[in-house]
């Protein structure tokens, strides 16, 4: 923090620094945040780093889930030194050191680190250039060889796409002057300013809303190096959309739909670990999807679902039982997609067993394994899903 | 229809009650019913299809002699089909009239096409309106099918059992009618309506119940044969099928029987009218042969020879 001759000075400096850190960490802070947090913090005693907490929390977080950042964010960013030290001193600091760190804090941590290096003009140009070419390797990059700072960078990525909201007719109607429909009601009220006389014909068209998603994700051992962003994919999907309910199965299989839904990213994600019993054990399909389709598929799949089966296919027990659940999975759905990382390999070809068996009984065959395919996979979304329309496996493969 | 009576008031009277019309409750469900005819709370029942959840409704207009009004809900359910509608047709012509009588007072012009002579009351705000019989039995049924923008209309109606009409005016109930919604789970409801309701999640019934509700449902139904469909139904619950039979198929299939003339349940019988208790052609194939033979065995067992 820069030394400076006013104390006011001093306070807008470092709230801008702070508000550049939230931002670092995902809360969607503004710059009008900003000039509300310095303006508010003149009207209070800022000597009380309580009250000051408070303050910048009422003008910075607007959403429940980003609580927790902000409170990681405060307390790292305003710590303990010089000026805040006899402050400090009155106020009783929770007794954080022997739990272990939440999850959210390492992207506190990452995102206050960020700000340092950002500190002299020659390091940030060497940044932007390094960012750029990173995108292009990135965007080409198996998720599999990514170091943590790569899979951290394609988090963000993730998590900074737009989903389209694939459309789907519904029943329900709302004004709309190009609609098929006339709006009785709306004229006749419309009538009557007129003295009677129809002047207008109010329309109603459809409404369209975004088809439910279903996504059932493999987390078996042979797809650990991939769990992880695909569960960070599902969480901005689920933050995104309303309906999406996501299912994790290796042996068994486990609705964490309520754990990813409304929270911040790495709380979800410890959420969703705390939740499956068989984290990177062995694969059992058939019998996961059993248990899907006889427990969830009516709920789930009732309102025209796309499903997302993400899987490597790589079952040892192959029988006809797989074909049997792949095919009422099938037939229970708008469009079945399958997500499979080892397309990855140009030569790739269906040999196992469990691959063939499933692959007659899917929509659409596309491979998941960089940031480019999850970009595919989202413009694939947005295509149209009407049942009938298929694509064929093959010329998808 | 019955004159109407009061509520019952402890839970044997609302189990009593609920027998005199032929619904045998379990005594959990008769509580809840107790207490949401008590506590002015609607009563949410979720549970498989076919296990008795609208009968309940049905029985308790019946047994307190309150009409019944019923709510099929659908996907695309909107206000216009669920509360109200104005009859354009009939207010178009009334314009048309006062033009022809020279009458140009806009505003007793609208105020006279917006009276309740020209409105379309739909379930919902029939309701609300008081009855002679005393407030009715609102039955919402299968809200799972609805969409959630629905739900949230539901919302409001169902905390403060008052509708407002823009051109009108709010209809509010005098005395809150008895409110029963039901719910097959094929998505789930959201908790904000759960909280305003009593939640009762409505099971298969044990196999002496089953006998009873069959005995009951199924007039001239042999004793030897009753006991045979509910042991065979209570057998195939057990069986990993992806959609098991509820009560109502029960009661369907020994009906189906009664007519056939069947005495006593063979492979035969059996396996001609097994479309009655299972819809699933896959259940139905898991079901031939080796597995009816047992399953029939294990129903028909001790009684057979």
């Amino acid at each position: 923090m820069p030394d400076s001759t006013t104390a006011k000075g001093q306070i807008a400096d470092n709230i801008v620094g702070f508000a550049r850190a939230l931002r670092a960490a995902g809360l969607p802070v503004g710059p009008g945040a900003v000039i509300d947090a310095v303006s508010a913090l003149r009207l209070i005693d800022i000597g009380n780093r309580r009250d000051v907490f408070a303050t910048l929390q009422s003008v910075f977080v607007t959403r429940h889930e980003h609580m927790l950042i902000f409170a990681q964010a405060f307390d790292l960013f305003f710590r303990i030194d010089d000026d805040w030290q006899h402050m400090l001193d009155s106020v009783p600091l929770p007794d954080q050191a022997r739990k272990p760190p939440p999850p959210a804090a390492r992207r506190v941590q990452e995102a206050l680190s960020q700000r340092e290096t950002m500190q002299s003009k020659d390091s940030v140009e060497q940044d932007v250039q390094l960012s750029v070419s990173d995108q292009e390797v990135l965007q080409k990059k198996d998720f599999a060889q990514m170091s943590a700072a790569e899979i951290a960078e394609v988090s963000r990525a993730i998590a900074r796409m737009q989903l389209p909201q694939a459309e789907l007719r519904t029943r329900r109607f709302l004004p709309d002057a190009k609609g098929q429909r006339l709006d009785l009601r709306r004229t006749l009220r419309g009538s009557l300013r007129t003295g009677g006389d129809i002047v207008k014909l109010h329309r109603l068209g459809r409404i369209d809303k975004p088809a439910p998603i279903v996504a059932l994700l493999d987390i078996s051992g042979s797809m650990s190096d991939y769990t992880r962003l695909f569960l960070q994919f599902l969480h901005a999907v689920t933050d995104a959309r309303k309906r999406v309910s996501v299912f994790l199965f290796g042996t068994r299989l486990t609705n964490v739909t309520r754990s990813l839904r409304a929270r911040d990213p790495d709380e979800a994600l410890a959420a969703c670990t705390a939740a499956v019993e068989d984290w990177s054990g062995g694969t059992r399909i058939a019998t996961s999807l059993h248990s899907f389709n006889k427990l969830w598929g009516r709920r789930v799949l009732s309102q025209g679902a796309i499903v997302l089966l993400i899987s490597d296919g790589l079952e040892r027990e192959v029988d006809e039982r797989l074909t049997f659940e792949m095919d009422r999975l099938h037939r229970s759905c708008r469009r079945l997609i399958w997500l499979n990382p080892l397309l990855r390999y140009e030569g790739f070809q269906a040999k196992a067993q469990g691959i063939k068996l499933m692959l007659p009984h899917v929509d659409e065959f596309r491979p998941v394994h960089n940031l480019k395919s999850i970009e595919g996979l989202i413009s694939a979304l947005s295509a149209p899903t009407e049942k009938g329309h298929r694509f064929s496996p093959k010329s998808a493969a | 229809m019955n004159a109407p009576s009061a509520l019952p008031g402890s839970v044997d009277a609302t189990l009593a009650l609920l027998t005199k019309q032929g619904y045998l409750a379990e005594r959990a469900l008769a509580t809840v019913t107790f207490l949401s005819l008590r506590m002015g709370r609607p009563l949410f029942l979720e549970g498989e299809a076919g296990v008795g959840k609208t009968e309940i409704a049905k029985a308790l207009s019946a047994a307190l002699g309150r009409s019944l009004i019923r709510l099929q809900c659908y996907e695309g359910l909107d206000v216009a089909s669920a509360v109200y509608e104005w009859n354009s047709a009939a207010q178009m012509i009334a314009i048309r009239l006062a033009e022809a009588t020279g009458d140009t007072d806009r505003e007793r012009l609208s105020h006279d096409i917006f009276a309740e002579q020209y409105m379309i009351k739909r379930p919902l705000l029939r309701a609300l309106e008081p009855d002679a019989a005393g407030p009715p039995v609102l039955l919402i049924d299968e809200l799972d099918r609805a969409d959630e923008a629905f739900e949230a209309y539901l919302l409001e109606i169902l905390s403060d059992f008052q509708v407002t009409i823009p051109e009108f005016g709010t209809v509010r109930a005098a005395q809150p009618p008895i409110v029963i919604l039901t719910s097959n789970r094929t998505r789930e409801i959201h908790d904000a309506l759960k909280r305003r309701c009593l939640y009762h999640w409505v099971d298969y019934p044990s196999a002496e119940r089953e006998l009873a509700i069959v005995k009951s449902r199924v007039p001239g139904i042999s004793a030897k044969l009753s006991e045979q469909v509910v042991g065979f139904v209570q057998a195939l619950r057990d069986q990993d099928l992806f959609k098991v039979p509820g009560v109502a198929e029960t009661i369907d299939w020994a009906t189906a029987l009664t007519q056939l003339d069947a005495r006593t349940l063979t492979p035969q019988v059996v396996g001609d009218t097994l479309g009655a208790l299972l819809k699933y052609q896959d259940d139905i194939a898991r079901m031939q042969g080796d597995t009816l033979q047992k399953t029939i065995k294990e129903a028909v067992g001790d009684q057979a020879s």
